[in-house]
């Protein structure tokens, strides 16, 4: 109704092109409902960027940006690997004990002499075999998702526990640091320059194979489908129970992806290490405005969720009066109110 | 006659739910029986009269297990589930050790009571949270309670400023190490509030009420059950629960750990409950066997200690032991197993099983 009726109302508003743009954009709202969460999340970013400089001051400039991203490179994996799962209607609460276990038997390992890029390789693996476990536990033993991922945390969590309980420090000659090493791209005035890691590029890769993947491909449309309605779309003959369990074994793969980006960047694995993130990344991918119950969402969205949770973490730094005991209440507090906003958005289109 | 009537009795108890959880307490024992003859000797103490031994410590080490189990198995027969547990339990501790230091280490009646009354009352605001989320907002349970799970955590460490915090007071103490006639408070005080909540949900339609909400929500609120209500009562009430196993564990050691109290327990209250043999898909409950199942786990977590095995690899072997309980409960493999055992299929009364296997399944 309101997008026929706009047409007829916009020559009144055409004095001013200010408006016009406005018009619009409430009319690509009006029409897709589901775009508001992440039009939310990038009015939130550049609020927050907005608000840090002014407050703080040091925040849009090179460093700090880069920063932001070599911080962050893991927990934007991680959200992109969220996303996947969380589209089908699932969830992943183990990525965090995956990234733990994963991290603290690289380590070892790699100090046990084992051939770095072997012990990489492992590492992605061990989350692939988490994945694929919960994946068949999900799609052919009809355990709900949280409960599979759930127990797969604790055995996560436990395994890592059992290997170390001590913080695990990589050999500073490790070929795997390379992977955090700082290189400059431009070369700015004191430290101030453009500086990536290899994690980086990592993670901007799994973000563009991913927008790929699921933007672009059969089987990113099957992975909607299913979010959509899953008897719909096994009956239309997709692959829904491939696509399930594949769903899970990404999530698992890029959770061990991420635990190495990690491990390069700190040099330090532990067994608590990674405890709340699949809080973190199930927030990251919310804020990004994927819907929780599936079938609606985009990754580029939940990159921004990434972002915007790491610049949380900044400004609470910068802020100082916050003690960093709130980050975990507060990221609880903005997932709350993105979900809430998703309720909202549901109910309206749905009367 | 009677051969045939004793199978059926023994067919029914290897039926309850909780048969193999009894089984698995005996064989666990008789493990550390054979470890350690003398395992199962009850002394007295010549002092004061308090029964002394191994078996007392599991009964006492059960006490906040059992309180957890028995919420969260409430929860899970609405097709829920409470992943907070552990948490509250922190926030619990904490309010109430940070309370009793605050009120200047006298060791009143008073002090003690009002520690435990702001720290339930403080639980049960959070459940309340979960509980208007879950019923009213209609979010996804795991997902409110996750949040309460991660967020909690931080609260408790607000609520101690990050510190771990030690009190003393000799009533608040007594409660979590005291004994009355010969067995420990803390278990006792378990055991009454576990009958008086069996007692509340099973001699009431309210049980049977939070069983319908779990198989179908819609069709319970035809039958003129309000959901709403009664969701955030049982989420409150877990949450209560929670708070109270909060006070049991702090109170053994009269100090708050943030970060260790309560950590991973809502995997002991899930396994409990499964080992009960409630299906987690909801729906069913069963109180009786998530007595079984928090016993159990106090048992098991006793052995691994006596055995001197690592305790840290008791998580990994708990989440183990809630997988396979999970794939015995999918359709699937009791698929597998009802195809084994058809072949020999000579029951007495084939009717009345046929009738049960549906129930059950």
């Amino acid at each position: 109704m309101t997008a026929l009726q706009s047409p007829r109302l916009e020559p009144q508003v055409e004095a001013s092109p200010h408006s016009r743009l406005w018009e619009r954009v409430k009319r690509v709202v009006a029409s897709n409902p589901s775009v508001l969460p992440t039009a939310a999340a990038i009015v939130i970013f550049i609020g927050m960027v907005i608000y840090g400089e002014v407050a703080y001051g040091r925040i849009v400039q090179y460093n700090t940006l880069s920063n932001l991203l070599i911080n962050n490179a893991h927990l934007i994996i991680l959200a992109v690997a969220m996303t996947f799962v969380i589209l089908t209607g699932g969830i992943d609460l183990s990525v965090g004990s995956v990234i733990a276990l994963s991290s603290v038997a690289g380590v070892m390992l790699s100090n046990a002499g084992w051939n770095p890029w072997v012990v990489i390789v492992l590492m992605i693996l061990i989350g692939t075999a988490f994945g694929l476990a919960s994946g068949i536990l999900i799609q052919y033993f009809n355990v709900q998702p949280f409960i599979a991922t759930l127990a797969m945390m604790f055995l996560g969590r436990g395994l890592a526990s059992l290997l170390s309980t001590r913080p695990e420090r990589l050999a500073d000659d490790s070929p795997i640091l390379w992977l955090g090493e700082q290189l400059k791209v431009i070369d700015g005035e004191k430290v101030n320059d453009v500086v990536i890691t290899p994690g980086v590029i990592i993670a901007v890769l799994v973000v563009i194979v991913a927008f790929f993947v699921l933007h672009r491909t059969r089987t990113g449309r099957t992975v909607y489908a299913i979010g959509g309605s899953e008897s719909s779309s096994s009956l239309m003959g997709l692959a829904v129970p491939r696509t399930k369990v594949l769903v899970y074994v990404i999530s698992g793969t890029l959770a061990g992806v991420s635990a190495v980006v990690y491990t390069s960047r700190l040099g330090i694995a532990q067994n608590i290490t990674g405890i709340g993130w699949e809080l973190d990344a199930i927030a990251a991918t919310v804020i990004g405005g994927t819907l929780l119950t599936g079938g609606y969402g985009y990754v580029l969205g939940s990159v921004v969720g990434a972002l915007v949770l790491g610049l949380m973490n900044v400004l609470i730094t910068r802020d100082g009066g916050i003690p960093p005991e709130m980050t975990t209440i507060i990221t609880g507090g903005i997932l709350l109110v993105f979900v809430l906003l998703q309720r909202l958005v549901l109910m309206r289109r749905r009367t | 006659m009677s051969t045939a009537a004793r199978s059926t009795w023994l067919h029914d108890l290897v039926r309850k739910p909780f048969f193999w959880g009894v089984v698995a307490i005996i064989a666990l024992l008789l493990l550390n029986v054979m470890k350690d003859p003398t395992y199962l000797a009850i002394s007295v103490n010549p002092d004061n009269g308090n029964l002394v031994g191994n078996l007392v410590d599991i009964l006492r080490a059960s006490a906040p297990i059992l309180m957890i189990a028995v919420g969260m198995s409430l929860v899970i027969a609405t097709g829920g589930i409470d992943l907070s547990v552990g948490s509250v339990m922190a926030v619990s501790g904490a309010v109430a050790m940070v309370f009793m230091k605050d009120a200047g280490q006298s060791g009143s009646l008073g002090v003690a009571l009002g520690a435990i009354g702001l720290a339930l009352a403080v639980s049960a605001v959070l459940g309340v949270v979960n509980g208007v989320l879950v019923a009213y907002i209609g979010l996804q349970p795991f997902i409110s309670t996750l949040i309460m799970m991660l967020a909690g955590r931080g609260i408790a460490k607000v609520i101690t400023e990050g510190q771990n915090t030690s009190a003393t007071n000799d009533p608040f103490r007594w409660l979590a190490n005291g004994f009355v006639v010969g067995l420990p408070v803390v278990f006792l005080l378990a055991l009454a509030i576990v009958g008086l909540v069996g007692l509340v949900v099973r001699r009431s339609a309210l049980g049977l009420m939070i069983e319908a909400i779990g198989i179908n929500p819609k069709a319970s609120r035809m039958a003129g059950i309000r959901p709403s209500g009664l969701l955030l009562t049982v989420y409150v009430l877990s949450a209560v629960l929670a708070g109270i196993a909060g006070i049991m564990s702090v109170g053994t050691v009269m100090t708050v750990d943030v970060s260790r109290t309560g950590y991973q327990m809502e995997l002991d209250a899930i396994l409990a409950v499964v080992i009960g043999g409630t299906s987690l898909s909801g729906g069913k409950f069963s109180i009786g066997g998530a007595v079984v199942g928090a016993l159990l786990i106090a048992t098991l977590d006793k052995t691994v200690v006596f055995l001197g095995v690592s305790s840290s690899a008791t998580p990994a072997f708990k989440a183990i032991v809630i997988v396979v309980l999970c794939l015995l409960q999918s359709d699937r493999v009791r698929g597998w197993f009802v195809q084994r055992r058809k072949p020999p299929k000579e029951r007495p009364v084939p009717n009345a099983v046929a009738a049960r296997e549906e129930v059950s399944a």
